[in-house]
């Protein structure tokens, strides 16, 4: 029944619960309120891996590849593989063509893989506001790695960095030259680069290219706890002790990987990286500052909400109208507005 | 967030028209809805796993090869068989009236032939998922 969830089938594994319940979280409904709440104990033990890029790049070609890799591994067992894919919304109607699934048709009838595609329903910065919401409750359902394939992003769309505990930022060759590669944004979030497409002449200038401005960059000094920088939060953080002595010269780089999506070519590489980059997060401590920073975050701006809710039962609609009249006349600046609306 | 309507536009077998399939999913978006593609050459396995974890309320499928009196059955009891016999199918493409009864015996809410006007599958859509809601 549309309107509920059931949690305890959520845990079990049941599948269609497991969609109904992320219609209701994705739709912030009270059910879908409830059911986080319910499910976030559970959560916290999935490897959350971001994929990035300009659109077209080849995400979702390469998440399907990454995919068949990780269900299909030469050693170890199979990991259980959740898909998060991200696609934009139109600001004018507010529909979406939702069409990652085109490429990723030769994992749809595995049973270990489980597709949902989202629209960013007005958010910017590449993915959803809702989207970290279901990937906690794909992490609840016992999904192993969670991959979140964000809308084709430029510059600024950095949010995936701070939900993921890996961010690979996918580059297909012809994109714009080297002055791109180094400008801030998407590629300071790269944990793994990756220049898919290499079956292009020109892929080896933009792997060039890029590995150049890595270091120009030199993301991997970056600490965790930064990219939650200029964002200033209620409360004081609670520091864990995070990257002790030892560990301070000790960075992580980021490989720039070649790879053809449409034929499977160069993706062990890119698997073997992503594991090596959770080993890393692990050995030095950064993926429980990493959850630690994110989880903040949350609450900071899940309080910010609701201060501002608070305060809008408190004060009069009158008042309100009254304040911004003598702002649009130009008598009141926006900030000395926001100050008497505040004074009581 | 006010709760969007889901619709999951899909090409069984092996058929290579999806001019039809494309325009009606763009005016499923205009229409301010979320329509999850999946391309041509869709088994109806697949199409079973992607209204289930999608979470749509309604399956188009758009068939012009002249096989859907093969192709919709199987699609339909697939979709039974994974408990999704509430979800609304809709199809379209070249299907010749006199199959309309039969497809509509098997469960398909309704067809579409050549000429459909968008805003007649839009309405239909909205009013299938008021009906939903209200049920
Ligand atoms: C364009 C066309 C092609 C193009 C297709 C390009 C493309 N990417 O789509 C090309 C040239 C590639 C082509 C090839 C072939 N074609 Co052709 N093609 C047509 C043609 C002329 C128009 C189809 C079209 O695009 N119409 C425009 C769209 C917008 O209309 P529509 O798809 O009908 O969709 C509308 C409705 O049906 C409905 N609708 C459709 N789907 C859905 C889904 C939902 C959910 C809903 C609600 C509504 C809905 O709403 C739409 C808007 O009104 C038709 C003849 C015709 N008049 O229909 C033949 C036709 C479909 N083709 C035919 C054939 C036989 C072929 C070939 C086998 C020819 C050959 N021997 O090589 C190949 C097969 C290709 C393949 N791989 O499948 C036959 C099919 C016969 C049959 N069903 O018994 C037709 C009917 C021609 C004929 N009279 O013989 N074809
Ligand atoms: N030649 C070549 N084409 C590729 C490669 N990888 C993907 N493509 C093609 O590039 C196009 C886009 O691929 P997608 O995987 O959909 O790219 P995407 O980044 O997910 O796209 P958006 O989600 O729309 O931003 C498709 O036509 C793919 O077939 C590759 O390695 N080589
Ligand atoms: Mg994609």
């Amino acid at each position: 029944m549309r309107g509920t969830v059931d949690v305890q089938a959520v845990l079990a594994g049941d599948r269609r619960a497991l969609a109904r319940a992320l219609t209701e979280v994705e739709n912030d409904s009270p059910a879908g309120r409830e059911a986080l709440d319910a499910l976030f104990p559970h959560s916290g033990k999935a490897h959350l891996v971001g994929v990035t890029g300009s659109p077209g790049a080849g995400k979702s070609s390469l998440v399907n590849q990454m995919t068949r890799l990780l269900r299909n591994p030469e050693a170890g067992e199979a990991k259980k593989v959740a898909i998060v894919a991200v696609d934009p919304s139109s600001p004018f109607t507010g529909g979406a063509i939702l069409g990652d699934r085109i490429r990723m048709r030769d994992i749809t009838d595995d049973p270990g893989v489980f597709i949902r595609s989202m629209a960013s329903r007005g958010h910017l910065g590449g993915i959803a506001r809702t989207t970290s919401a279901l990937v906690r409750v794909l992490d609840a359902a016992g999904f192993d790695l969670i991959l979140i394939e964000t809308v084709g992003a430029g510059q600024s769309e950095v949010d995936i960095a701070r939900l993921a505990h890996t961010t690979i930022v996918v580059e297909a060759p012809g994109m714009g030259d080297d002055i791109q590669a180094i400008k801030a944004g998407i590629l300071e979030i790269a944990d793994i680069l990756v220049v898919n497409k290499a079956d292009h002449p020109l892929a080896d200038n933009t792997l060039r290219a890029l590995s150049a401005s890595l270091e120009f960059a030199r993301p991997g000094q970056v600490a965790a706890i930064d990219r939650f920088h200029h964002k200033e939060l209620a409360f004081s953080q609670v520091q864990l002790d995070q990257t002790t002595n030892e560990f301070e010269n000790e960075h992580w780089t980021p490989p720039v990987l070649k790879t053809v999506s449409t034929e499977g070519v160069g993706i062990e590489k890119v698997v073997e990286a992503i594991e090596k980059h959770a080993a890393f997060l692990r050995t030095h401590n950064q993926w429980n500052i990493r959850d630690a920073a994110r989880l903040q975050e949350e609450l900071n701006e899940l309080l910010m909400a609701a201060f501002a809710a608070e305060w809008r039962k408190q004060v009069e609609q009158s008042r309100i109208e009254a304040v911004l009249g003598e702002m649009l006349e130009r008598k009141l600046s926006p900030q000395s507005a926001a100050l008497k609306l505040l004074s009581a | 967030m006010e709760r969007k309507i889901r619709v999951l536009i899909a090409k069984p077998g092996l058929d290579g028209h999806d001019r039809g399939a494309k325009l009606i999913a763009r005016a499923l978006r205009d229409a301010g809805m979320e329509v999850i593609y999946t391309g041509l050459r869709q088994t109806p396995q697949m199409i079973t796993t992607a209204a289930l974890q999608e979470d749509v309320d309604v399956v188009g499928l758009s068939i012009l090869s002249g096989a859907h009196m093969t192709l919709v059955p199987r699609v339909v009891e697939s979709l039974k068989e994974a408990g999704l016999g509430d979800v609304a199918v809709f199809v379209g493409g070249i299907i010749p009236e006199e199959d309309w009864p039969a497809l509509q015996e098997m469960g398909v809410r309704a067809v579409y032939g050549p000429g459909t006007t968008t805003t007649q599958v839009i309405d239909d859509v909205r009013r299938l998922v008021s009906g939903q809601a209200e049920a």
